[in-house]
């Protein structure tokens, strides 16, 4: 059963559809072993944005915080979704690589697990 | 006259619960009850209901008298005496702000549940419970709005505690907990708050941390905890008693009743995070780590409890395990992020001092050292050079517990948990496999969710004064005022907070007993000031 | 019943109306650990717990009416039983 309720027409308001965030989709986004980031982050973003802007535009503003940042090879980076591998395009947009609104994406970098090993 | 011979404590109850009610005559009793079945839970005898503390009206009255005397005659001298200048240092005081703005606000939900229940049960017996319990729960938010309101004249960010519970992005965990229960049905209610939620997890707050508000000082505090956990102690065995009764009653609840039980054991332990941190970062003197806490209170009481259940085929909480596995970095994971994030929180933050890391090395053998000890080594060499680390970006929230998804796999302090599902053509992450299987079973209740996070990115939290055409319109310094939480003046680093300074100006003792005085006001006790 | 080795327990807050209580039930049940902890009590004893008016009145040198337990009690864990004499703490398995 969906919901338990008194009334069994009770239907509950969904409240983040994409038609509220003013022309932009949320995207989340995991540096994994990266824990001194402290969680996954949420940021809102154009569609259209390509996957050379978000590397580019996006991640620096988010985790050039972490002394790893920098250090990051991005031709050996993997990135995933919550379907398995993606391999990225960079010149493609993020609904060409189907990462709709509230979509997970998830990068790592394998020989950089945390600064000091301290996540 | 003969003076009558005085009632025992069993017949002066059996008179009240079950002497006073009568059978409606001329209304149908589902009419009168509407809220009994939808549930699902059958019940066949209300008169097997049996209240063990048997507490008549007048005792009632009589004994929270005692106890509100006792109480205030504590909160009084401690007022008196300008207690809260006696407490170990400022960041103690720090606690208070969560308490104030995260646990009232609970107490005041309580009050709402438990009022209802007082007027939705089928029997007497558990109607005078519940309304007693209801008056309790005022009691509590309103001694704890007593207590803590005197240092409100004195420190900030506990002065506007009903809005911050209502506003404030990491008290909606808090809030939507009790608005999860109080929207649920009356014995779903009963089973989440007075089962799963002060059976077996209160104790955690009102035992360990008020020991411990006692040993650094705060008597006003450990006189409302422990005045408060007395009620929780009527309240809890109100708690097994309903499990036993709704076990007793019919087979078909027993399936019922261990699905609550997972998910509000769940839930609750979420929300009690919030004091792992308290326990472990925010007593700079300290009576027991949360490792040891969960270990006494929930793996051995809460082990007897489910033993004893283990008779009608109840099992202990699913994902039990899960929080066995997470109390070696519960409170780390916790801290590190509010503190990385402390300028958007309504209390300052710091770093543990060397002292407090040796405890945490000698209390958290396994994971202290290798995790989380090079995290705050590094932060503390950024502090000193003047740049701090400092978190920008909001978090992915759990769509059940509303936790940022900060917790880590069960097996991997260093993976991220991650967990997804759709649900009419929609995305939605959790922060565990707790928090999926809740969703799971009831999606149409969670789709529901008010997120801060996704609330300000719609541009919803704004107070009816923000212009976001001005030019100098700062998008999340507006989010913040509009939570309650004062830009520039509530969260920061603690050593540059007016509350640290006010302290060491008023008592001349440092603000943070293991680092020393950081203004010039500390003359007395720190010689690098001394001139 | 009373098989159980399961621990029960009972907290009071740590003051003067609580020695007397306290003493109490340490010698009607020689199971029981007492703990201490700042301002508070803590005793833990496995399968059952009593405690007995009569001794909390032999202690007090006055009548007590078991109910008055309230005013100082912090928490409890395991199954009541209460009556006007006794007031019994237990887990059945």
């Amino acid at each position: 059963m969906p919901i338990k309720s008194i009334r069994p027409d009770y239907r509950g308001e969904y409240k983040d559809g994409i038609e509220h965030f003013n022309g932009q989709q949320l995207l989340n986004i995991c540096w994994e072993k990266h824990t001194m980031l402290g969680w996954p982050m949420c940021v809102p973003v154009p569609a259209t944005l390509t996957f050379g802007q978000l590397i580019d535009n996006v991640l620096p503003g988010i985790y050039a915080i972490h002394p790893d940042f920098e250090k990051i090879d991005w031709d050996k980076v993997q990135w995933s979704t919550s379907k398995g591998p993606l391999i990225p395009n960079r010149n493609k947009s993020l609904r060409e690589h189907e990462l709709r609104h509230k979509a997970q994406i998830r990068f790592r970098t394998p020989e950089l697990n945390g600064h000091n090993n301290g996540g | 006259m003969t003076k009558a011979k005085k009632l025992s404590l069993k017949q002066n109850y059996t008179m009240l619960t079950k002497g006073l009610d009568w059978e409606p005559s001329y209304q149908k009793k589902e009419d009168i009850f509407p809220q009994l079945s939808f549930e699902g839970i059958k019940i066949h005898n209300w008169d097997n209901w049996e209240d063990p503390f048997r507490l008549t009206i007048d005792a009632y009255w009589k004994y929270q008298g005692e106890k509100e005397k006792k109480l205030y005659a504590i909160i009084d001298a401690f007022q008196q005496n300008n207690g809260q200048f006696n407490v170990t240092d400022a960041r103690y005081i720090q606690a208070l702000k969560i308490f104030i703005n995260a646990v009232v606000g609970l107490e005041y939900s309580a009050w709402r549940g438990f009022t209802r229940l007082g007027r939705e049960l089928g029997d007497a017996s558990p109607r005078i419970a519940t309304q007693m319990q209801a008056i309790d729960e005022m009691r509590h938010a309103t001694t704890q709005t007593h207590a803590i309101s005197h240092y409100n004249r004195f420190f900030e960010g506990m002065g506007n505690a009903p809005y911050q519970y209502d506003h404030a992005w990491y008290l909606s965990i808090p809030k939507s907990f009790f608005d999860d229960a109080c929207s649920a049905g009356p014995f779903e209610f009963i089973v989440a708050i007075s089962f799963a939620f002060e059976y077996v997890l209160t104790n955690l707050v009102f035992m360990p941390w008020m020991s411990g508000a006692a040993y650094n000082g705060d008597m006003s505090t450990v006189s409302f905890g422990f005045s408060a956990q007395s009620d929780e102690a009527r309240h809890m065995t109100l708690g097994l008693e309903v499990i036993k009764f709704l076990l007793e009653q019919d087979p078909d609840n027993v399936a019922i009743v261990q699905k609550w039980i997972d998910k509000w054991f769940w839930r609750a332990y979420r929300v009690l995070s919030l004091v792992a941190t308290m326990m472990d970062y925010m007593l700079p003197k300290r009576v027991m780590s949360w490792d040891e806490a969960w270990t006494i209170y929930y793996e051995e009481n809460g082990g007897a409890l489910f033993a004893d259940l283990a008779r009608y085929g109840i099992k202990p909480p699913r994902n039990a395990e899960v929080t066995i596995k997470e109390k070696g970095r519960l409170s780390h994971e916790m801290w590190s992020i509010f503190y990385a994030n402390r300028d958007v929180v309504g209390f300052p933050l710091w770093l543990p001092s060397q002292e407090e890391m040796a405890w945490f090395s000698e209390k958290y053998p396994d994971t202290f050292d290798k995790y989380y000890r090079p995290r705050f080594e590094y932060w503390q060499e950024l502090e000193d050079l003047g740049t701090p680390y400092t978190n920008s970006t909001l978090p992915q929230l759990c769509q059940v517990c509303q936790w940022p998804c900060l917790f880590t796999e069960a097996d991997d302090p260093t993976e991220f948990v991650h967990r997804e599902t759709e649900f009419d053509g929609e995305i939605f992450h959790f922060c565990s496999d707790g928090c999926h299987q809740i969703f799971e079973d009831e999606p149409k209740k969670y789709i529901q969710a008010w997120l801060p996070v996704h609330q300000i990115y719609m541009g919803n939290c704004l107070l009816p004064d923000a212009d976001p055409s001005s030019p100098d319109f700062n998008p999340m310094a507006e989010a913040i005022r509009y939570m309650g939480i004062k830009p520039g003046v509530d969260g920061g680093l603690f050593k540059d907070h007016s509350d640290a300074k006010n302290w060491e100006k008023w008592t001349e003792r440092p603000a943070n007993i293991h680092q020393g005085a950081s203004t010039d006001f500390v003359r007395k006790t720190s010689s690098q000031n001394s001139k | 019943m009373a098989n159980s080795k399961q621990p029960v327990f009972i907290a009071f807050q740590a003051n003067n109306d609580t020695l007397p209580i306290i003493d109490a039930i340490s010698e009607d049940n020689p199971n029981a650990v007492v703990t201490e902890m700042p301002a508070m009590v803590k005793i833990d004893c496995p399968g059952r717990l009593v405690i007995k008016r009569e001794s909390i009145e032999e202690k007090m040198g006055r009548e007590f009416n078991l109910q008055e337990l309230q005013i100082n009690l912090i928490s409890l864990s395991g199954e009541i039983d209460e009556d006007d004499d006794e007031f019994t703490l237990f887990w059945n398995e």
